[in-house]
């Protein structure tokens, strides 16, 4: 397996990695306000897919608004954990983009979304066992290789669960992170949206991910429903403010890992863009109170 | 479970729960397994919605879901740019049998499909002002004159008013003015970072599509001229120039865009 993580090549193209701060999704709905105001966020994030289009106000805007912030691009389109190979074209488009924007993070899903040609635009679950392992990890060489960089990998949100299933999620991400190289984009919403789904100790769950291996963290809102038997069934919809519970575990996750790069992830329903950029702002007073335990600790 | 199976069962309502699905609680795997199905749904019918938005308009929220969700069914996307997708809703919508007493909403189906295209469309650089003027000017070489054309711009002739019909939509006329049996050609264009939609002659379109066909101007009005009625390009060429739609002049014997 390609070692990623200190190669010259890849510090030269973004390994450094994003700023330990606050960032938001770029909406096109919010293009201009970013330009006029100029918030103070660490780095903005785009869906790779969006932007493979020849030219352009998306370019033009994602161009202007990339001279003045970092820049995290996010696939969801790969289907790393699918059981196709991958899809070359695809990969060619996203191998474009990235040599265009140069952004400092790439990150992408463990879950599928294509199969036998068609493409589903949801992000599916796969059992977690040796076969997938496998073919994950084929993936991600493949994708590695082919960008040349080092790539995060975000922890799912599922609703079920396979009874091929022969070791448990946690431990799936860490040796994917040892076979690979990658690093973990932690979505803390997933996280907590899974293990309430399936009855885990999301503490537990937290602590067994390989915490050194985190890039980036997401945080976003969840729907509530409830399963044929009344228990909670949380729906990670992107479509409402983070919840109390997912601010608390991301305090918790901050103490293991240290302050790491935040997106605010709202993708439906989508707010003015001063109700994005205040909850941003409360992810950046986490990360501040974070870095002055850190230094107490130190 | 194979992934086969579990994808075959996404948009398929009729499809059992794929098996091998286990749940922590002994809670229904069926009900669960719902909520990617309602993702996978949903998610293509915004996409479409996202494209289509006067022909949502036409014929109603409710309707509309149900027909782009059958669409969904029938041709899921198959390729991850969702962009794209759309692109053969105008056919499908031509031959779904309940808008049959719709007969302009495939034609509106295209004029947005076009209009999708021509916002995502390549950037190009205008020739400049004065090299149009000077190879306007020069009236002996004219007819030899190959225009290349903004990648943008799309002609769509229909049988309908397409255009006054997307117009009333807008808010621009009025829908009870409106014959949408009344012929009308369309030009969907990119000006910066704006797109247009026009309703041009039907000779002026037959001039553009002529031209984007690599037929020299001389050709092209030629082909525009309908039997004994000369087709004037002077108005079209303003259009082409206002908008900034010449992307490339050359004669008729050399590559297509390159400079004279």
């Amino acid at each position: 397996m390609t070692e990623f993580t200190s190669v010259g090549a890849d510090v030269r193209r973004g390994g450094a990695g994003l700023p330990p701060a606050a960032g938001l999704g770029l909406k096109p709905e919010h293009y201009l306000d970013v330009l006029e105001t100029k918030p103070a966020l660490g780095f903005f994030e785009i869906h790779a897919e969006n932007y493979m289009v020849p030219g352009g106000p998306f370019h033009h805007y994602l161009g202007r608004i990339r001279a003045d912030y970092a820049l995290s691009i996010h696939g969801v389109g790969l289907s790393i954990g699918g059981e196709s190979p991958l899809d070359e074209a695809h990969l060619d488009r996203l191998a474009a983009l990235i040599e265009r924007y140069q952004p400092e993070s790439f990150s992408e899903h463990l879950a599928w979304s294509s199969h036998g040609g068609n493409f589903y635009n949801d992000l599916l679950p796969a059992p977690f066992n040796a076969a997938t392992l496998l073919r994950v990890c084929e993936h991600i060489d493949r994708v590695q290789s082919r960008l040349g960089r080092r790539m995060l990998l975000e922890n799912p949100s599922t609703y079920v669960e396979f009874d091929a299933s022969d070791r448990d999620e946690a431990a799936f991400i860490s040796e994917v992170v040892a076979r690979t190289g990658c690093g973990l984009l932690l979505d803390v919403n997933n996280a907590y949206v899974s293990c309430t789904n399936h009855g885990r100790d999301v503490h537990t769950y937290l602590r067994a991910l390989p915490l050194a291996a985190v890039g980036e963290i997401h945080l976003a809102g969840f729907a509530q429903e409830t399963d044929s038997l009344g228990a909670p069934l949380l729906i990670d919809s992107h479509g409402a403010p983070v919840a109390a519970a997912v601010w608390a575990l991301y305090d918790e996750a901050q103490a293991l890992t240290g302050p790491v790069a935040t997106l605010l992830e709202r993708d439906n329903d989508l707010p003015a863009f001063p109700v994005l950029l205040a909850e941003a702002l409360q992810a950046d007073r986490h990360l501040d109170a974070c870095r002055k335990l850190t230094r107490v600790a130190a | 479970m194979s992934v086969a199976t579990f994808a075959a069962a996404l948009l398929n309502p009729a499809a059992p729960c794929p098996s091998g699905l286990v749940t922590w609680n002994g809670s229904d795997a069926a009900q669960r397994f719902g909520v990617y199905r309602n993702n996978v749904t949903v998610s293509l019918i915004e996409a479409l919605a996202d494209s289509f938005p006067i022909v949502q308009q036409l014929v109603g929220d409710a309707f509309f879901r149900a027909m782009a969700g059958e669409f969904a069914r029938q041709s899921p996307p198959t390729s991850p740019v969702l962009a794209w997708y759309g692109d053969a809703f105008a056919d499908f919508v031509a031959a779904f049998p309940p808008v049959a007493g719709v007969p302009y909403l495939a034609d509106v189906a295209r004029l947005e499909y076009a209009r999708v295209l021509a916002f995502h469309a390549a950037d190009a650089d205008p020739v400049p002002v004065a090299e149009i003027a000077a190879c306007l000017n020069d009236a002996d070489a004219l007819p030899a004159l190959r225009l290349q054309l903004h990648p943008s711009l799309q002609v769509i002739d229909s049988p309908f008013a397409i255009t006054s019909l997307w117009g009333a939509h807008q808010g621009s006329g009025d829908l009870a003015d409106i014959d949408p049996a009344q012929p009308e050609c369309a030009l969907v264009l990119r000006h910066g970072l704006s797109v247009e939609v026009m309703a041009v002659p039907a000779a002026a379109g037959r001039f553009i599509d002529a031209l984007q066909a690599g037929a020299s101007l001389g050709d092209a009005v030629q082909q525009a001229s309908d039997g004994d009625t000369h087709f004037d390009p002077t108005p079209v060429l303003g259009l082409l120039i206002s908008r900034e739609l010449l992307i490339g002049l050359g004669r008729k014997n050399q590559q297509q865009g390159e400079k004279s």
